[in-house]
């Protein structure tokens, strides 16, 4: 562990974190928005876990923060799911530019 | 001294019953409004005539000075400490003589209008300004506070205003009463800014301290308004010039005389009080009131000398080629009013020198009385000819001989026959002129001839002349002259015509208070009268019997007629310099800067708001993927600026 | 040049450049593969790390639950076989601007700062986690545990009611 200095992993996720940033300006279909926002999520834990390794290694309160994320993306992405089959309904598309009520 | 109880009566009486008459006239009291503004006018006359017993005969005169007093003065507005508008009455002889003037006149229009105006749906409102008018004009005439004096000039205005426009459903009725109080307005510009000159410089608004202060030739106020210049004439010549300005536009003096022919529009009684006795010739009451300042000003003096001199003449030439009765009669005012002012311009001050003052204010006595008599007696005719033309009336004299009678009577005053008054007052007048300036004495003159012309011309044309049918229509009236109501007060003012010459005025009213003993002097009363009664032979020969003669005479006269018959074209002036001038030049520039200018900053404003909201709006796409990208830059840029910006 | 730092580097490569291709893809099912191999990646990341737990957590809640119901939304919503439409021109321009300056400007804050790494191993158990987890002293997280999972009992019934089919009342 000690080879790797901590700024490479943490170029990993700040990598990660645009990455899921970009396709969440760039998708037009709701689905592919959320997958983006999961890699988001994704990259935040890394930086939890990497901190919690290597600044902190008495404690351990980066991997439940990892836990509890992963627990409550798992919770955002169900009802994200649930809100895209009711726009699906009402829309007959899941394209992000249709639901456009709040134009101007 | 039970004056200060008089007076407030004299003045409230009429106002009491404008009060009553406007609140309660038209539901309940209808019938009875004459009565009621009658009996209170008849209270003010009786209290105005024991007012002037008790003043000139019991306790006015002290040393043989009439005093001026004041019985009551309440401060109303303080500008500063010294210059404050007072309330309050100020007795001395031309303000006691003003009093019983107005309130007797006002009270035979009353009277008379009992008659005249039967029948009228809107007769209590009618009353209700008659009384309103007379409180502002005995209010007036009362003043002893420049300013209070204004108050109430205006207040006359309003009033003349009301009343000229009293049959408002005629649009001539509306424009005139419009005329007539633009005009004056006009003129009263003048005299507020007068007022305030002489209260700037001899710093009180009070007429009897103004007085003193300004006359008395060593006191500090004198100087300063004397020395202080502007535009080469001294301010105390600017200020009198100013106040006489706004004088002469309400005594129909050249060239704010527009308004008073037109004013014959309402009713006749009006006129008889309004326009030939009292509030025309309040512009004369100014002038003496004020007029030991006016005779320290020789400038001041000249100005309302060759003003009224010129009023004089050119009414007398109109008047003779006006064929509506009312016409003539306001036109002759008008030259009588200008009469008035230049013996008040040829005056000195003090004892026998003053006897222009003396003169103008005898000659506005007795022109109330006769004055008020020819418009009565025009009323009654118009009330039975139905018309205000000479055209249709002739040979009258048969059918309404009172009237013929107390008219004949007015004629000869006005024309200066004696024994009647008017004979007396304007021999007084032409004295004045004569001793000193001979020039106005030989205008004033030749006028008092032209007047005796024009006079008959009238009197011939409506009671003799049996060429117009008109004479067999009025036999078929079964109401020939008019109600009892309508005779007495021509009667009246007929008997009083005849009598008030005979009042020795010089006595009682005189420049300085002094009275003085004025001398008749026959010689110098021949011409005048040989003058009159020349004009009354060629007056008859041209009018007496119908004949082609007037009319020969006038195409004879060509062009000169016509200028003079269309009033030598002042109106016509007046309305090119406000159409052309003041409309085009000033009025549509100001109202394009308005609309377009003003407006249009405002419209520009609203414009560009929306505009930019415009502009900025597509920022609400309703698209997500917009939002989070402005979500973004947002935090970078505060990212950056906390990091590297904010130390 | 040890294995450590070459299954890193592997590691690293997988998990961005499937990142990469699942944002760029146009068809929908090879996105939502190409995110399941992410999420395989960064769980390899993990176990890179000697966090095993964390590790199995990530397979079984990331992978075997989100991707697979992400998945089945895909087919709810009959999108599968589709071309997804590009998205517009100035919109990946100005969104390909904005990551790469965000990702510059935060990248120079990292390497600027100057991390000093602790020298002391790092020890965990399971144990370990599940004393802390339900601990009510301090450094305890009992609390968010609860809160948690009221959250999740939230999120089941919120999904659930947002999804049902309305009744139709029809007339």
């Amino acid at each position: 562990m000690n080879s790797i200095p901590i700024e490479q992993i943490l170029f990993v996720s700040t990598a990660l974190f645009f990455i899921g940033m970009y396709g969440m300006f760039t998708r037009r279909n709701m689905i592919t928005m959320l997958m983006a926002i999961e890699l988001i999520l994704n990259s935040v834990n890394i930086n939890f876990l990497a901190f919690n390794k290597y600044l902190y290694p008495g404690k351990l309160d980066g991997m439940f923060f990892t836990i509890f994320i992963i627990a409550i993306a798992a919770a955002e992405a169900a009802v994200a799911i649930a809100i895209i089959i009711n726009l699906y309904r009402s829309h007959q598309s899941i394209d992000v530019e249709t639901a456009e009520e709040m134009k101007h | 001294m039970g004056h200060l109880n008089t007076i407030s009566l004299i003045l409230l009486l009429p106002l009491a019953g404008f009060l009553l008459l406007g609140l309660f006239g038209r539901k309940y009291i209808r019938q009875y409004a004459g009565l009621v503004g009658t009996l209170l006018m008849a209270g003010s006359t009786v209290l105005s005539v024991i007012l002037a017993y008790e003043y000139f005969f019991l306790q006015g005169e002290v040393d043989n000075v009439y005093q001026t007093l004041i019985p009551f003065k309440y401060t109303w507005l303080a500008f500063t400490e010294n210059l404050a508008i007072d309330i309050g009455a100020l007795i001395d002889p031309i303000s006691v003589m003003m009093l019983v003037v107005v309130s007797f006149v006002s009270l035979m229009v009353h009277v008379f209008s009992l008659g005249y105006m039967k029948g009228e749906e809107r007769f209590s409102t009618y009353y209700e300004f008659l009384c309103l008018f007379t409180f502002s004009m005995l209010g007036l005439v009362l003043s002893s506070n420049i300013f209070q004096m204004y108050i109430f000039w205006e207040l006359v205005g309003v009033s003349s205003y009301l009343l000229i426009g009293f049959y408002f459903d005629k649009p001539s009725a509306v424009a005139a009463s419009k005329k007539a109080f633009i005009v004056t307005r006009f003129a009263d510009l003048g005299f507020l800014i007068g007022i305030l000159i002489l209260g700037f410089y001899a710093d009180t608004f009070d007429i009897a301290t103004l007085i003193q202060r300004l006359t008395d030739l060593q006191s500090a106020q004198f100087l300063s308004i004397t020395t202080a210049s502007f535009i080469g004439a001294s301010m105390l010549t600017w200020a009198l010039a100013l106040i006489f300005i706004g004088g002469a536009g309400k005594s129909a003096m050249f060239p704010f005389h527009i308004w008073l022919p037109d004013a014959m529009e309402g009713p006749t009684p009006v006129s008889a009080l309004i326009h030939a006795a009292t509030m025309v010739v309040a512009g004369v009451y100014l002038v003496a009131r004020l007029f030991p300042v006016f005779s320290v000003n020789e400038v001041s003096l000249h100005l309302v000398t060759v003003v009224g001199a010129v009023s004089a003449v050119l009414a007398a030439l109109i008047a003779c080629t006006q064929t509506d009765i009312k016409r003539v009669l306001a036109y002759s005012t008008m030259s009588q009013i200008g009469f008035m002012m230049l013996a008040l311009g040829v005056s000195g001050y003090g004892n026998a020198e003053g006897l222009g003052y003396t003169a103008s204010m005898f000659h506005l006595f007795t022109h109330a009385f006769f004055k008020s008599l020819l418009f009565l007696c025009a009323g009654a005719v118009i009330h039975l000819v139905h018309s205000n033309e000479m055209g249709k009336m002739g040979g009258l004299r048969k059918v309404m001989p009172i009237t013929h009678l107390t008219f004949l009577v007015a004629c000869l005053a006005i024309a200066g026959i004696p024994p009647f008054a008017g004979f007396f007052s304007k021999e007084s007048i032409l004295l004045a002129a004569w001793q000193h300036h001979k020039i106005i004495y030989w205008i004033a003159l030749i006028t008092s001839g032209i007047t005796a012309f024009y006079m008959f011309r009238l009197y011939f044309s409506i009671f003799w002349n049996k060429a117009s049918s008109a004479a067999s229509i009025s036999h078929d009236h079964h109401v020939s002259e008019g109600t009892w109501s309508m005779k007495i007060p021509l009667i009246i003012l007929g008997i009083c015509t005849i009598v008030a010459g005979f009042v020795p005025f010089s006595n009682f009213v005189s420049s300085d208070g002094v009275g003085f003993h004025s001398e008749f002097h026959l010689s110098f009363a021949i011409l005048p009268v040989v003058l009159s009664l020349t004009g009354i032979v060629v007056a008859a020969m041209l009018f007496l019997r119908g004949n082609e003669r007037p009319a020969k005479f006038a195409a004879q006269l060509g062009g000169l007629y016509k200028t003079v018959y269309r009033k030598f074209y002042i109106d016509e002036i007046y309305l090119f310099i406000t159409k052309r001038i003041i409309f085009n030049l000033i009025g549509r520039p100001a109202a394009w800067i308005d609309k377009y200018v003003v407006d249009g900053g405002v419209h520009a404003s609203a414009t560009v708001t929306t505009k930019a909201a415009e502009l900025i709006k597509g920022a609400q796409s309703g698209n997500v993927q917009n939002y989070a990208m402005y979500f973004f830059g947002g935090i970078v840029v505060l990212t950056i600026a906390f990091l590297y910006l904010w130390k | 040049m040890n294995a450590e730092q070459i299954i890193f580097y592997l590691l690293s490569a997988m998990i961005l450049g499937f990142g990469v291709l699942s944002v760029t893809t146009r068809k929908i099912f090879r996105s939502a593969i190409w995110l399941l191999f992410t999420l395989i990646g960064i769980a390899g990341l993990y176990f890179w790390l000697e966090l095993e737990f964390i590790a199995a957590v990530q397979i079984i809640v990331y992978v075997g639950g989100i991707v697979v119901l992400i998945l089945f939304s895909v087919f709810l919503t009959q999108q599968s076989g589709l071309q997804m439409k590009k998205p517009r021109q100035g919109r990946s321009v100005s969104a390909i601007l904005a990551v790469v300056i965000g990702f510059g400007l935060t990248y120079l804050l990292i390497a600027q700062h100057g991390f000093i790494s602790s020298t002391q191993p790092f020890v965990w158990s399971m144990e370990m986690i599940g004393r802390q987890m339900m601990g009510t002293k301090q450094g305890g997280y009992a609390l968010p545990f609860e809160v948690v999972s009221m959250l999740l009992l939230a999120a089941m019934i919120g999904a659930i009611v947002i999804a049902i089919k309305p009744k139709a009342i029809e007339k």
